[in-house]
């Protein structure tokens, strides 16, 4: 009897073991499946699309009056945190740094029937508005800032885009990869289309918590796109281009961080 | 020593006793698939994100108070050392939590690569995955709904009966004691299996779709202010983790009552609808 009963007991130790061993190995199976259509374009593309039909929900759900929340003076963080780059180290940059930001000029341009130039004076004396929102990280953290600035929307409607123009691409100053000897341009860049670009919350903002906009926070101009991520949000604004489309910029995805592979709508 | 000559013999199940139920139809045996295949990938998925920044808050911001959950890792003389922080308390998690090994190399990071898609750090392709597999998991949410409803599936199956609420303390001593209904009660979900499938379905499920539409810059201006009834964006974040959380525990008790119950007769089941019925024994006779 122990002995029918000891190889009974054997035998669902080793089925045990086997079933074990079978779904561990199912797993890591199915993890490098996973981690190999992570590299695989065309699969990439697909789960990509989803962006698409999220933007389309947001649209529906969520249309241009609706307003990103604004809070009140004190649910204001101490320090606004500074992420990605907090001091560019560009040549021109420095220039302007070192003489305060007097010889600033916003360049509109591109797809515009009246090119601008804006100093900072001229964008300060223009109609202003002022919100304390929420900024949130694609990385999860999130910080709530005053911020003070020209509603794009006025910019744009100075500048009269053509009836081509879908997208407002912001240039800026900042080099993600430091001087690069073969002179590739790494600046930061993004792009937001028409509808976003006119949003009320959509400003260019030059104060940050009723002071001057700080290095660390994209000074002397950042965009504030209230509805998406942070890295949306470009800091050191060089100059603003109206285009048809931005397949032939730089990686043709719309921004430094889409380049890289994130999702061009951040509203995510 | 043979056991059957001595013992009395067990009355022989009739055919009626074992008889094989159609138990899961077709649609819900789909739906439980995709629903397995889109949770799976979502949480692995999620531990991924959840690396970018391994720390959860309470309130609006990430900034004004420390974190109540933290996965650190810390050089000290002894080496590397993974930490989990919970509430302001330090645990050693190494191997598993902060500090774990990535194709061998010792590598700080919040959840082990072993437990995330993709396994390396990689922000933007693991939302890719979270973002479209979260469609997916949706809509199959809304058409399950939609058919536990109309074809009555939910008053008939899921909603318990007033006499078995009664019996809600004798279910959990048949829980307690492993023991499962048999013949005719086993047609049946009991009681206790109803009341945490209602709760997984109409609780835990919306709350981890909710909380994480939260998270949405734009779904956030819906209705301006609506966040704040999860209490603020982070709290989203966190609540987005806890119900992720008790998803993962519902699947671990869920797996084990499987294999519990008989895993190939439940695997059947809900495979290919068809489940043979336990024998049904007058001594044994477990209340629903």
């Amino acid at each position: 009897m122990s002995k029918t009963f000891t190889l009974m007991r054997a035998r669902q130790r080793d089925r045990r073991q086997l079933l074990r061993g079978a779904v561990a190995a199912a797993g890591a199976a199915v993890l490098s499946g996973c981690d190999r259509l992570s590299n695989n374009p065309a699969f990439v593309e697909t789960l990509k699309s989803a962006q698409n039909l999220s933007h389309a929900a947001g649209r529906i759900v969520a249309p241009r009056p609706a307003l990103a929340q604004e809070f009140s003076q004190s649910e204001v963080a101490p320090t606004f945190r500074g992420n990605g780059t907090l001091n560019p180290m560009d040549a021109d940059y420095q220039a302007l740094r070192q003489a305060g930001f007097a010889g600033y000029r916003l360049m509109v341009a591109g797809l515009v029937e009246k090119p601008l130039e804006l100093s900072l004076d001229e964008l300060r004396a223009m109609p202003s508005r002022t919100q304390i929102t929420r900024h949130d990280c694609v990385e999860g953290w999130s910080c709530i800032g005053k911020w003070k600035g020209v509603p794009l929307g006025t910019v744009l409607d100075m500048a009269r885009p053509l009836p081509n123009a879908k997208f407002v691409v912001f240039r800026c100053y900042d080099s993600m990869e430091g001087p690069t000897l073969d002179g590739r341009d790494s600046r930061y860049y993004e792009s937001i289309d028409l509808d976003e670009a006119h949003h009320a919350q959509t400003i260019l903002a030059y104060d940050l918590n009723d002071k001057a906009l700080p290095v660390l926070n994209g000074a002397p101009l950042r965009c504030r796109v209230e509805r998406q991520l942070g890295y949306k949000q470009a800091k050191y604004v060089r100059a603003i281009e109206l285009v048809a489309s931005f397949a032939s910029i730089r990686g043709g995805k719309g921004g430094y961080w889409e380049d890289e592979g994130y999702e061009w709508y951040g509203g995510i | 020593m043979d056991i059957e000559a001595t013992a009395p013999a067990p009355a022989t199940p009739t055919a009626a006793e074992r008889r094989r139920v159609y138990r899961h139809r077709l649609p819900v045996r789909v739906m439980h698939w995709i629903n397995v295949v889109c949770l799976t990938i979502l949480l692995m998925s999620g531990l991924n994100i959840f690396n970018a920044h391994p720390a959860l808050y309470w309130g609006d911001d990430s900034v004004k108070a420390p974190p109540w959950l933290l996965l650190y890792g810390q050089n000290t003389a002894k080496g590397p050392v993974g930490k989990t922080r919970i509430a302001g308390t330090d645990f050693d998690t190494t191997g598993v939590l902060g500090i774990s090994k990535v194709n061998g190399e010792t590598t700080a990071r919040g959840f082990p690569s072993w437990a995330t898609i993709p396994g390396p750090q990689w922000l933007a392709m693991a939302r890719h995955w979270h973002l479209f597999f979260a469609w997916i998991f949706v809509v199959n949410g809304i058409a399950y709904v939609l058919y536990t409803i109309f074809s009555r599936h939910l008053v008939r199956d899921l909603v318990p009966t007033r006499d078995e609420l009664k019996h809600i303390g004798r279910s959990i001593v048949d829980h307690l004691k492993f023991r499962h209904p048999t013949g005719d009660a086993a047609t049946r979900y009991n009681v206790l299996q109803s009341l945490t499938y209602l709760i997984v379905i109409f609780g835990l499920l919306p709350l981890v779709v909710l909380a994480g539409m939260a998270m949405s810059p734009r779904i956030d201006t819906v209705f301006t202010g609506w966040v704040n009834l999860l209490g603020g964006r982070q709290s989203a974040r966190s609540l987005h983790f806890l119900a992720a959380m008790g998803l993962v525990l519902f699947v671990l008790v869920h797996v084990f009552e499987v294999i519990v119950a008989g895993v190939w007769n439940e695997m059947r089941s809900m495979i290919t609808g068809w489940y043979r019925l336990p024998a049904d024994s007058a001594k044994e006779k477990v209340h629903p």
